[in-house]
């Protein structure tokens, strides 16, 4: 009895192990992300049951064996975020190799040059209005460039494989805010991915900004780029980070009528709307108020006019003091 | 008929010091504060929004003290408003600034120790000091943590409405500021008034 056991008992656990994995694998749920190709995804699934895991398991064809390993992360991809990224609609082997297809991937494969952003979107009139040409010359000259040259790519901040425009489409600027600093803070407040690039400590967010007034506000207000970036008109949003010294530090670049944030954070929403109603009725009714740079036309009229009322009466009664009085 | 008065305590007097003096302050920083401009600052913003916080927090101090001292010392008898026959004493009052006053008529509220206030001037200090005042200390208080306050209870909008009101309540303390200081000249002499509010005797004519 206990033989017969013991001769089941490996083939079965076996199966219930590649069943178990089979499940787990992350097989979508049917109807998940709706605008993504059922084909695509069903083919991304062959790379996905794998990738998008930090443990895979294989059977080991020279050892008979499953084998159970560690995917190193940054050959991690999670397909909640990869289905709803600007991206969605690629099949993996659209920029990676369809040798890839086949498991154990070929050593020669770690040859193969990887795809760059702007071999795609370089130079295609279909992103010409984007000007991707420009974006890559301003991030050249930014300090994440300069700095780390090889190392820092578009890839750092704008993952291929979760990157989600954002600033062009959400209505929600809080949203927009919240999405773009998280980029930056997911190397700037996290000390283990900055050391990958260099050796310096991470200054801390918080107390390097200490000169900020209401910090908090501030952070959930506007994105680091609006004070750390040069701004220019050629592109949508500024890629040239420059040097810590020359940060926007002046409070009244941001707090006055004609507000650099009407530049960057509100450009989309206010384009056309930079007229003498200003800040206050053109982009952001509603949900964000900035001191000295939400002026209220009507009001400062009828507070000129009333102000006007009150000295002229105080006038001609003074006059008529001095006439009668003399 | 000339007389002299007792009528503004001491401690109403250093009340009325400290507020103006603190009011004056809050009315220059703030028009920077809203006003800023690259070009033309009349102050650096970062110092005129430490300015205008710290006299804000002692300017409700100074209101505490109003409040109480002038419980205290029954002053608060003379901002008691009237409703019955409110606009009638307002317009009687009026028609002698504008025309009585020319005419050789005399005040038709003459100032006596029951009755410091003509209708007038009741009218407008209780506007500035328990409906101005109160809005514009509370709205500051709000805007001053706007995480705390004013996102919690109005929600993010919340922190718009609440700039207009301090604004608008701002603008009409400037405006009865300036008011005030001109209806002060109309004593027995130009300045005998500002006097007063020194040593605390009243003098009419
Ligand atoms: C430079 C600024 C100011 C000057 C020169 C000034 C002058 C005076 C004078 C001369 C009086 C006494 C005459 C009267 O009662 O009509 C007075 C009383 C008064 N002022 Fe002012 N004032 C100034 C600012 C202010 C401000 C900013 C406020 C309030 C926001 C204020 C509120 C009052 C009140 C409530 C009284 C009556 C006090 C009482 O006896 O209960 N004043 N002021």
């Amino acid at each position: 009895m206990s033989s017969i056991l013991s001769k089941i008992k490996k083939p079965f656990l076996l199966s219930i192990l590649i069943i178990s994995v089979l499940v787990a694998a992350g097989e979508l749920k049917d109807g998940q992300f709706p605008d993504v190709d059922e084909s695509v995804k069903i083919d991304n699934q062959e790379c996905l049951k794998c990738h998008s895991k930090s443990k895979y398991t294989f059977e080991n064809t020279m050892t008979e064996k499953v084998e159970r390993h560690r995917m190193c992360s940054e050959h991690q991809v999670n397909p909640e975020e990869y289905y709803v990224s600007n991206h969605k609609s690629f099949r993996c082997t659209d920029c990676h190799s369809e040798e890839y297809l086949n498991f154990p991937h070929s050593g020669e494969l770690r040859m193969e040059p990887k795809s760059t952003c702007m071999d795609c979107h370089g130079g295609d009139e279909n992103y010409a209005k984007f000007n991707f040409e420009e974006i890559d010359r301003e991030f050249g000259e930014s300090v994440h460039s300069n700095s780390f040259s090889e190392d820092f790519s578009c890839w750092m901040c704008h993952d291929p494989h979760s990157y989600k425009i954002n600033a062009r489409t959400t209505e929600n600027i809080k949203e927009i805010i919240a999405y773009d600093n998280s980029i930056c803070l997911s190397c700037h407040a996290n000390l283990d991915k900055y050391q990958l690039l260099t050796d310096n400590i991470n200054p801390n967010v918080v107390t390097s900004h200490d000169w900020l007034p209401n910090q908090k506000v501030h952070f959930s207000s506007v994105r680091c780029i609006e004070c750390h970036t040069e701004v220019t008109n050629d592109v949508l949003v500024a890629h040239k980070i420059r040097p810590k010294a020359q940060a926007v530090k002046k409070c009244v670049e941001c707090h006055s009528q004609n507000s650099i944030l009407m530049t960057t954070l509100y450009k989309f929403r206010a384009k056309e709307e930079r007229s003498k109603l200003g800040f206050f009725n053109g982009a952001i009714l509603g949900d964000t108020f900035v001191i000295g740079a939400n002026r209220n036309y009507y009001l400062n009229v009828i507070s000129i006019v009333f102000m006007m009322l009150a000295f002229g009466g105080i006038a001609i009664h003074v006059l008529l003091r001095i006439i009668i009085k003399k | 008929m000339s007389g002299r008065i007792y009528l503004y305590p001491l401690i109403i007097r250093l009340w009325h010091g400290c507020n103006a003096l603190l009011i004056l302050t809050l009315i220059f920083t703030g028009a920077s504060l809203q006003y800023s401009n690259l070009e033309y600052p009349l102050m650096r913003f970062d110092l005129a929004v430490s300015i205008h916080n710290v006299a804000g927090i002692l300017l409700t101090l100074t209101y505490i003290w109003f409040i109480i001292s002038n419980i205290y010392t029954k002053n608060v008898v003379h901002y008691y408003l009237h409703i019955k026959g409110l606009f009638n004493r307002i317009t009687t009052q009026l028609i002698y600034y504008t025309w009585g006053m020319f005419t050789g008529k005399t005040s038709p509220f003459p100032i006596t120790a029951e009755n410091k206030f003509n209708p007038l001037q009741r009218f407008t200090y209780v506007l500035a000091m328990y409906v101005f005042l109160p809005v514009l200390i509370l709205s500051g208080w709000g805007l001053l943590f706007p995480g705390i306050v004013i996102h919690n209870i109005f929600g993010l909008g919340g922190i718009f409405w609440a700039d207009l009101l301090h604004v608008v309540m701002a603008f009409l303390v400037s405006a009865f500021l300036i008011i005030h200081v001109y209806f002060c000249t109309i004593g027995a002499t130009f300045y005998i008034n500002f006097k007063s509010m020194i040593d605390g005797w009243h003098v009419s004519k």
